[in-house]
């Protein structure tokens, strides 16, 4: 078996080991780490996303699957870097102000880092002014905001329009996610997508930071 | 198989009828939204106890405690963290006023929010969290403890060890809400696994609870049952969340939930009541349903 497909099989699998131990050999034998990533890593990672949506994979095997990807992209980040090949970009991902739920801002923290973006993670509870200097600080091209409780979902709102206020909306795109969120409300308040889990998040986050 | 003798009492008149919601309860006694409600048995004991007494009045037979977060992990942020054991005894003290001889009260253990497997929480710091609350809820004078609403069978565990070491009976619950059948948990678990895992860990009854409606807790009931010789409790939501107007809605009436209580029974259930969207009405549409 070609490393892609056995790296491939390692990331979709959760084999951490596994996964790190194909990307070393492509490193020793100087293959080209973009090729790797694009023709083994990433179709496993959207395989794993596509399974997690199906409801054939759960919670454990997203996050084993993503922490494999991780494994093996930080051997071969090094390398992309040297060849001049861009990371997706960066995201500063938080919990709203009033709102401690962070489960599933970490699950989609955990899926992004696995499809290569590098993620700033505020925590929870964070105020809109936190997100603000974040974005400003790393001209980070996405946020996403996560909140469980309909109560703390409407600070979404003064987070964006903080974002506004500051000069940095149009530099910034705004994904919005949490059980008691729809596409309805993510509209209502103009953020640029939303998602539903986070399998999803990753796939809306792609298509924001493409433009 | 012998079991614990206060569930084995409790079980062996019949069906026992539970509470329902708390979180709403107290909502509309003027708890604000994102206020943690466990520290109302602080600061409101008299709000919280109307709760209890309403559900008592009801009919319920078993009423819990509001003590679902009171654990050292969920609660760490808050700046009166150091007070948990406090509020787990009041919480305890409270129900137990609300019961008086009418009702046990099943002290309430809810999930820290934090999962293992990501490593924001170890083994060592769940199982201190969950080991100080149990002998918290033990010392304010709990009949039993129930861990509830778990995703993870893991964590559970951990629960259901620190709620064991008290010498209490032990009602272990996880909630079904995920994969196409609404069927497992969050974290994968089917009924079975549950089922087989608790029992083995030494529970004194099992169950599931919050999730989805009693339609579909009818067969995880079954699936529970067929898997273990322990007494069954299930609470389910009045229904699935909707969303209107930005508010969560529960459409199951009281009259639509109470109608299906004889078939959750003939699946196996021994303890039942409600979960999110019930209220005192449902528990009395309940009593009045088991009371034919």
């Amino acid at each position: 078996m070609e490393r892609f497909e056995r790296i491939y099989e390692a990331i979709l699998k959760g084999d951490n080991g596994g996964a790190v131990e194909v990307a070393q050999e492509a490193l020793d034998a100087g293959d080209n780490p973009q090729e790797l990533i694009d023709r083994g890593m990433i179709p496993a990672m959207a395989e794993v996303g596509r399974r997690f949506e199906d409801e054939v994979y759960f919670v454990p095997e997203l996050l084993l699957s993503a922490r494999a990807m991780k494994g093996a992209l930080a051997l071969l980040r090094p390398l992309l870097a040297e060849s001049g090949g861009e990371r997706t970009g960066s995201v500063v991902v938080g919990t709203v102000q009033g709102d401690l739920h962070d489960i599933g801002k970490n699950l989609v923290a955990a899926m992004l880092e696995g499809a290569g973006f590098e993620v700033l993670d505020l925590g929870a509870d964070v105020a809109p002014q936190q997100f603000v200097d974040a974005v400003k600080q790393h001209s980070a091209g996405l946020v996403g905001l996560s909140a469980l409780l309909t109560v703390t979902m409407t600070s979404m709102k003064s987070i964006i329009d903080a974002l506004e206020e500051a000069g940095l909306r149009d530099q910034v795109k705004v994904l919005v996610g949490g059980a008691p969120l729809s596409q309805e409300y993510a509209d209502e308040i103009h953020a640029d997508g939303y998602a539903d889990n986070a399998a999803a998040a990753v796939r809306v986050a792609q298509e924001l930071v493409a433009g | 198989m012998a079991g614990n003798p206060l569930i084995g009492e409790l079980t062996a008149a019949g069906p026992v009828l539970t509470d329902g919601a708390w979180g709403t309860e107290l909502q509309a006694r003027g708890l604000s939204a994102g206020e943690t409600p466990d520290f109302w048995n602080l600061s409101h004991p008299d709000r919280v106890e109307q709760v209890a007494r309403a559900y008592v009045t009801a009919g319920c037979r078993v009423v819990l405690t509001n003590t679902f977060r009171a654990n050292r992990v969920a609660l760490a942020s808050h700046p009166d963290v150091e007070r948990v054991a406090e509020v787990n005894r009041a919480g305890v003290e409270i129900s137990r006023r609300a019961a008086g001889n009418e009702a046990r009260v099943f002290a309430s253990i809810g999930p820290s929010g934090k999962l293992l497997m990501m490593g924001d929480v170890d083994e060592a710091t769940l199982r201190a969290a969950f080991a100080e609350q149990a002998q918290a809820l033990a010392e304010g004078g709990a009949d039993a403890i129930v861990v509830e609403t778990m995703t993870d069978l893991a964590e559970a565990g951990i629960a259901v060890e620190a709620a064991k070491a008290t010498g209490l009976p032990v009602v272990a619950c996880m909630v079904f809400d995920s994969g196409k059948n609404r069927d497992r948990t969050m974290m994968g678990v089917t009924p079975t696994q549950a089922s087989e895992e608790l029992t083995r860990i030494g529970a004194d009854a099992i169950g599931a609870n919050c999730g989805t409606g009693i339609d579909d807790y009818i067969p995880i009931c079954a699936s529970l049952k067929a898997a273990t010789e322990l007494p069954i409790w299930i609470k389910p939501n009045a229904g699935i969340p909707e969303l209107e107007n930005g508010e969560v809605v529960y459409r199951t009436t009281p009259a639509e939930f109470a109608v299906k209580v004889p078939r959750l029974l003939e699946a196996g259930a021994s303890f039942v009541g409600g979960c999110c969207g019930t209220n005192p009405s449902f528990i009395e549409a309940m009593r009045r349903e088991l009371d034919g």
